[in-house]
């Protein structure tokens, strides 16, 4: 298989104010193509930064991105992001079904345009609310538009932040499966963040750990599960549990068991490290690391949350990531 | 509904006091016409021929110079919003000429436009460029970054994100910016009509009203009209706003 993502030795440092934090430090590994590569991490360790190298809207402070062997430099024409913040990143102003439209425009004439964003909709469960504005859904939805949107592109390269973060168990399954059937039918390649230690592993042909922030790989671990995953059974597996355990393992840089750890975040991990068995325990799992993440838990609390308002910024702020509408403002106007 | 019945009430009882106090003898006859002379005045005047080409020629004045000002203050807003150096540079000259009044500035205008419409339609234009120049560099400001980086990330370059989100988006803000202008450039037209005369308009039929014959039914009647124009223009605006960028209302971003 090709190699289509090599990222070496990337660093990235950001610069404010009251001094420098360095977020990403000398991170190397390759995503050959067709390839569904999962990234874990800590909460703020730096996987949204990795994710804005790698799409090239930042530009790395050391080392570098290839994507189909070119440095990337400035945004690669066939890569499509789901941000983590999804609320913020659809156009209020246009209609769910225009936003799934939206990056369509240059390549595509009208006909196809909506029948492309239709199909997509359709795939996220969401063929109703085309004609609605975004700030009239839940949070949920609004994520399922943001999908919608990255797959009606088709890009070669998708990069997800978090992308189920904010739905309930069951649609998670189901958007689950569907990026698993898109990605064989289209042949995507797929980099994926999440929280979620078993979602990691069994979406992933590989599974990338960073450590605490400064992010730096921990581990590339190869999941050797059968292609052809399913909710159920893949679960309960042998070799899935055994490969969520080693991921917690590797998360918390200590002996299962262990748990609690010391950085004071509810995590994946600790399910994991309390009942080691079953489908219910990994379902546990699934609910206590959304429960417990900082970016929402259910539908109605996210969307609670998501409306694109002064006080979904100051929620988004009061996350504690940083990475606020302010200060990334402060970031760009140095530029 | 409700907002409109209260409205009425006010001005209804607004009316009855002029009428009242009109009628009372507090000022000396013919100073404080009562409401009801004012309004027979008000509706014989609109259907005479000259007055109302005195309205037209202030309305045409108002729109001519607000069309301007737009013209000249989103683009210059746009730039100065989306380059911040410049912004920089142009602050000390923004500062100093904003508060400069128009009137101020009417001998300087007489000598270079010289008596005919040109020098209202300039002084208006002054007036008005202001508000809409900072709503529009505001609003590039408050751009969502995170809606322009999901832009690039879908390969869009700066001329179409500009054009595609930050327009779209600082939308709501230039429209409040142009109401506010409205307002402003109307107000400027009408006052430099009467302290300029010249160029006929409602300011000079008021101005004629009062100091040559003293007929103070016709000033009111003519300062009403103003007023009435005025709370046109802005009621038109502010419904077309609304009707436009109801998913800024809903997203509470704007006005
Ligand atoms: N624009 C910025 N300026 C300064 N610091 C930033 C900026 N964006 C992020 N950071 C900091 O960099 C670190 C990594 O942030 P990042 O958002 O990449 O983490 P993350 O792993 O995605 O977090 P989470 O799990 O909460 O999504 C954080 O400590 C954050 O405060
Ligand atoms: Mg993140």
């Amino acid at each position: 298989m090709p190699t289509m993502l090599e990222v070496t030795g990337l660093g990235h440092r950001y610069r404010s104010k009251d001094g420098e934090h360095i977020a990403l430090d000398g991170l190397s590994f390759d995503v050959n193509a067709g390839e569904l590569v999962c990234i874990v991490g800590p909460s703020g360790c730096g996987k949204s930064t990795l994710l804005r190298s790698i799409s090239g809207l930042i530009r790395p402070t050391s080392g570098q991105v290839r994507l189909h062997g070119d440095v990337v430099d400035g945004v690669p024409s066939d890569l499509a992001v789901v941000f983590q913040d999804y609320s913020r990143s659809l156009f209020p102003w246009l209609s769910v079904q225009r936003n799934v439209e939206f990056p369509l425009k240059k390549s595509l004439d009208k006909a196809e345009r909506r029948e492309r964003a239709r199909q997509a909709l359709e795939q996220v469960g969401l063929a109703g609310a085309a004609g609605k504005y975004p700030w009239q859904l839940s949070g949920g939805m609004q994520q399922r538009v943001a999908i919608a949107r990255a797959l009606a592109y088709r890009p070669a390269l998708l990069l997800m932040d978090e992308p189920f973060a904010s739905v309930d168990a069951q649609t998670r399954f189901d958007l689950e499966d569907l990026l698993l059937r898109v990605r064989r039918e289209y042949d995507t390649t797929i980099l994926l963040v999440t929280h979620d230690i078993d979602e990691s592993v069994y979406l992933g042909d590989r599974v990338v750990v960073l450590s605490k922030s400064p992010a730096r790989v921990v581990r590339t671990l190869d999941v050797d599960l059968p292609a052809q995953r399913d909710q159920i059974t893949t679960r309960e597996s042998e070799a899935f549990v055994a490969l969520r355990s080693e991921v917690a393992r590797l998360l918390h840089g200590q002996p299962a068991g262990d748990a609690p750890t010391g950085n004071g975040r509810p995590s994946a991990g600790r399910a994991p490290a309390k009942g080691k068995t079953g489908t219910a325990s990994s379902a546990g799992s699934t609910a206590a690391s959304s429960a417990g993440s900082s970016s929402g838990s259910s539908e109605k609390a996210a969307s609670a949350k998501a409306q694109p308002s002064r006080n979904g910024q100051a929620a988004n702020r009061n996350r504690g990531k940083g990475n606020g509408a302010k200060s990334r403002r402060r970031g760009r106007a140095r530029r | 509904m409700r907002r409109t019945v209260r409205g009425l009430v006010g001005l209804v009882g607004f009316l009855a006091v002029g009428e009242v106090v009109g009628r009372s003898g507090i000022a000396p006859p013919g100073y404080l016409p009562p409401s009801s002379l004012v309004l027979t005045r008000l509706v014989e005047l609109l259907a005479t021929r000259s007055f109302v080409l005195d309205l037209i020629a202030t309305v045409l004045a108002w729109a001519i110079a607000l069309g301007i000002a737009i013209a000249v203050a989103v683009p210059a807003g746009l730039l100065l919003g989306t380059v911040p150096a410049l912004r920089h540079c142009a602050r000390s000259v923004i500062e100093f000429l904003r508060p400069i009044p128009s009137v101020a500035l009417i001998p300087l205008a007489i000598m270079v436009f010289g008596i005919g419409p040109d020098t209202k339609i300039f002084l208006a234009v002054y007036a008005a460029v202001w508000p809409i120049l900072f709503n529009t560099i505001y609003a590039m400001d408050e751009v969502d970054p995170q809606l322009v980086d999901t832009a690039r990330s879908f390969g869009l370059g700066r001329w179409p994100v500009l054009t595609r989100v930050s327009l779209p988006s600082a939308a709501p803000f230039v429209a409040t910016g142009i109401r506010l202008s409205a307002s402003v450039a109307l107000v400027v037209v009408v006052s430099v009509e009467f302290l300029a005369g010249g160029s006929g308009g409602l300011g000079r039929f008021v101005l004629e009203s009062s100091s040559g014959s003293g007929r103070m039914d016709l000033v009111f009647a003519g300062i009403a009209v103003a007023g009435i124009v005025g709370y046109l223009v802005n009621a038109g605006l502010e419904w077309a706003q609304r009707k436009a960028f109801v998913w800024s209302a809903a997203t509470g971003e704007a006005s």
